[in-house]
């Protein structure tokens, strides 16, 4: 029993103690995200707005210069077009691909764990790691993948080397190592679908493999879906570790990705500021997708 | 309309026998419930019918003709859910509409945006149109075919789930615990509306419950299933008054049949608790056990047996009184049918039965038959029968 206690006391006491206690509760996480994220991110913007070079001991405001800078260099475009290029390619390659798998090994019979592993191995596998074994598999001379070809009276090609098909041959490392994180989110997704709808299926006539697909898995994989698309998009856009190992950019500027273009501007060349300005327009493009991901979200979820 | 006969039929799982060879005729037009214990077997049955499930072996005869590999869509049988299992992302329309769609269309037809321009599609759309509203109409869910089912109620997601079923006019309906989900009220009105569903449209039901009133209310037969056999077929009040199995009278009313440890005297004569009982049976002599059914004993003052009242079930138009005696594990539940005069808990009241009301079963839970033979000296003595 409480102690009797006037009640307009009690709930006034209760009205201010409540809001303290939540402001409490709440500030661990808000001092956080204002020290971990909030500040960094407004830190990065306003030196975005100054000449800032990585260790002088001063800098003065330059306003709109380094996005003027910028918008006119043409290495920024064809670092912003390589990076769109490599998200329209990797997200719909890993995100079929991933589908595929988690749809074969959810119907095969035997050996499940064991495929999911294989798959799964790329993710967990460091990349820069990984992206010396792609090195030398690609190796014009002696690479397994052109040793391959010539087995097959095919000829070879310099996949690394060859400005035409640097940025599609780390496409294919980036499709890759996103494949079995897919698999991996569409398999939760495949396995919380309700047997029932199956069946429904089945004696409502849908009878191929292809129709069952089109009225249930299709469907119901929607919020799966979109997330793993907005989660590969995100993820394609920060592609950087294979550029750095594997094609530092080139050939001629033909592999640069925006997270490469702004690591040589910030820390090869020093330009901080210029840097910071390559990275708000990154920053802009994961909002955006962020945002048209909440807003798909909130219309395509539909449970049962 | 669909007669549909089960022969011979066993499944196991794993090694596990669910169904240990189960025969069944079902007539045409017939309503027939499957009705048991959960893990009886029952929804497996089903399934195997439906086709949804291969059977180990034994077979299935839809109309004569063996349904073995016949897919499910092809035997034309329609099934209801116990989850509705409607599909989430499609309006009611649309749900009611997939049967007929992947009937009537064909793959390129059904295509998303191709299907549009095939010459066929229009006329064809139009019909299941109107076929999608009629069944609407029938139902009384026209105002809802726009939603999507997680806008709807229990009740009515039941009725979009019997649309989808009625609206390809199929062979046979299968029903697996349609009234499951829904709240006691509700049943008991869903339960109506099937029976005069049944009575519409003369098909053949088949109706799978655990709940024994279920079964007993809607359906023409009965079939008991117990331990993946079938253990009893008839009508509702054959089942209930002439059970062949102590497991069948236990199961089928509620509340559950009174059994009594009894013995068979050398005489023929049935003995329960010390008293040597009006009854009469050709079986050999040794234990059984005697069943009455809770309507069946009557409250007296002098009665053939005494108990402590244990507890009190009140439902207004009856009552039930549970009876704590000697002898019995369970207490002895008696039906009073005017609620006004009843004995207090504590009290301590006499009961007895008529010899008619007799059921006795042997130790292996098979039926005795008994006979109560005609009395001269005591004509009207229920007391002390």
């Amino acid at each position: 029993m409480a102690p009797r206690v006037p009640a307009r006391v009690l709930a006034s006491f209760r009205r201010t103690g409540r809001s303290q206690a939540a402001y409490a509760l709440a500030a661990p996480a808000f001092v956080l995200m204002l020290l971990m994220l909030i500040g960094p991110l407004a830190g990065v913007i306003a030196l975005s707005f100054t000449d800032y070079q990585l260790g002088a001991p001063a800098f003065s405001w330059i306003g709109l210069s380094n996005y003027r800078e910028m918008f006119a260099d043409r290495v920024f475009w064809i670092s912003l077009k390589n990076t769109l290029t490599y998200v329209a390619i990797v997200v719909p390659g890993a995100v079929a691909l991933g589908l595929g798998v988690a749809l074969l090994i959810q119907s095969g019979a035997g050996l499940k764990s064991w495929y999911r592993t294989v798959y799964f191995l790329p993710v967990m596998a460091t990349l820069i790691a990984m992206a010396i074994v792609w090195e030398f598999m690609l190796h014009p001379q002696f690479g397994l993948v052109n040793g391959l070809l010539r087995a097959a009276g095919l000829q070879g090609h310099s996949w690394l080397q060859d400005r035409g098909t640097a940025l599609y041959s780390l496409c294919v490392i980036g499709i890759w190592q996103a494949t079995g994180f897919n698999m991996v989110l569409f398999l939760a997704g495949l396995v919380s679908i309700p047997k029932h709808l199956y069946d429904a299926a089945e004696i409502d006539g849908a009878e191929g493999a292809w129709s069952r697909f089109r009225l249930v898995t299709w469907p119901m994989l929607g919020p799966v879906t979109l997330f793993v698309v907005a989660i590969s998009a995100i993820r394609s856009f920060q592609v950087f570790d294979t550029v750095q190992v594997l094609t530092k950019g080139g050939p001629s500027k033909s592999s640069e990705v925006l997270i490469y273009t702004m690591y040589t501007e910030g820390f090869e060349f020093f330009r901080s500021g210029y840097g910071a300005a390559v990275t708000v327009v990154f920053l802009a493009f994961v909002l955006l997708l962020t945002l048209l991901k909440s807003a798909l979200g909130n219309r395509e979820v539909h449970y049962a | 309309m669909a007669e549909i006969e089960i022969r011979a039929l066993r499944k196991a799982f794993d090694g596990a026998e669910v169904l240990k060879g189960v025969d069944l005729t079902i007539h045409d037009g017939e309503f027939i419930s499957l009705v048991g214990p959960s893990g009886c077997g029952k929804s497996t049955l089903l399934r195997i019918i439906a086709g949804l499930e291969p059977q180990s072996s034994g077979e299935v005869r839809i109309d004569g003709v063996n349904a073995d590999g016949v897919r499910p869509s092809a035997r034309n049988l329609a099934m209801v859910f116990q989850s509705y299992a409607l599909y989430p992302h499609l309006s009611v329309f649309d749900n009611i509409a997939v049967p007929l769609r992947m009937k009537r269309l064909s793959a390129l037809e059904r295509a998303p945006f191709l299907g549009r321009l095939m010459p066929g599609r229009r006329r064809a759309e139009r019909v299941i149109r109107d076929d999608v509203e009629r069944v609407a109409e029938q139902l009384e869910i026209s105002p809802l075919l726009k939603r999507k089912p997680g806008q709807l109620s229990g009740g009515q997601r039941q009725r979009v789930a019997v649309g989808r079923a009625i609206v390809r006019q199929p062979r046979a309906f299968l029903f697996d615990e349609p009234l499951s989900n829904l709240d006691a009220k509700l049943r008991v009105h869903m339960r109506a509306e099937i029976a005069q569903l049944h009575r519409q449209l003369k098909t053949t039901f088949i109706y799978v419950t655990h709940d024994q009133a279920e079964a007993m209310t809607m359906s023409g037969r009965i079939a008991v299933m117990i331990g993946g056999e079938l253990i009893q077929v008839g009508t509702p009040a054959a089942v209930y008054d002439d059970p062949h199995d102590i497991r069948v009278a236990e199961f089928v009313g509620t509340p559950k049949i009174n059994v009594f440890p009894g013995r068979i005297r050398s005489d023929g004569r049935l003995e329960m608790l010390g008293h040597v009982l009006h009854v009469a049976t050709p079986a050999p002599e040794g234990e059984c056990r005697i069943c009455v059914r809770p309507e069946r004993i009557e409250l007296a003052l002098h009665g053939l047996l005494y108990g402590t009242v244990v507890h009190l079930e009140n439902l207004g138009s009856e009552a039930f009184v549970h009876i704590g005696s000697a002898g019995t594990d369970a207490p002895v539940v008696a039906r009073v049918n005017d609620p006004s005069q009843l004995p207090a808990i504590g009290a301590t009241v006499g009961y007895g039965f008529a010899p008619e009301a007799v059921r006795a079963f042997d130790v292996d839970g098979k039926r005795i038959v008994t006979s109560v033979p005609s009395r001269v000296e005591r004509p009207r003595e229920k007391a002390v029968v």
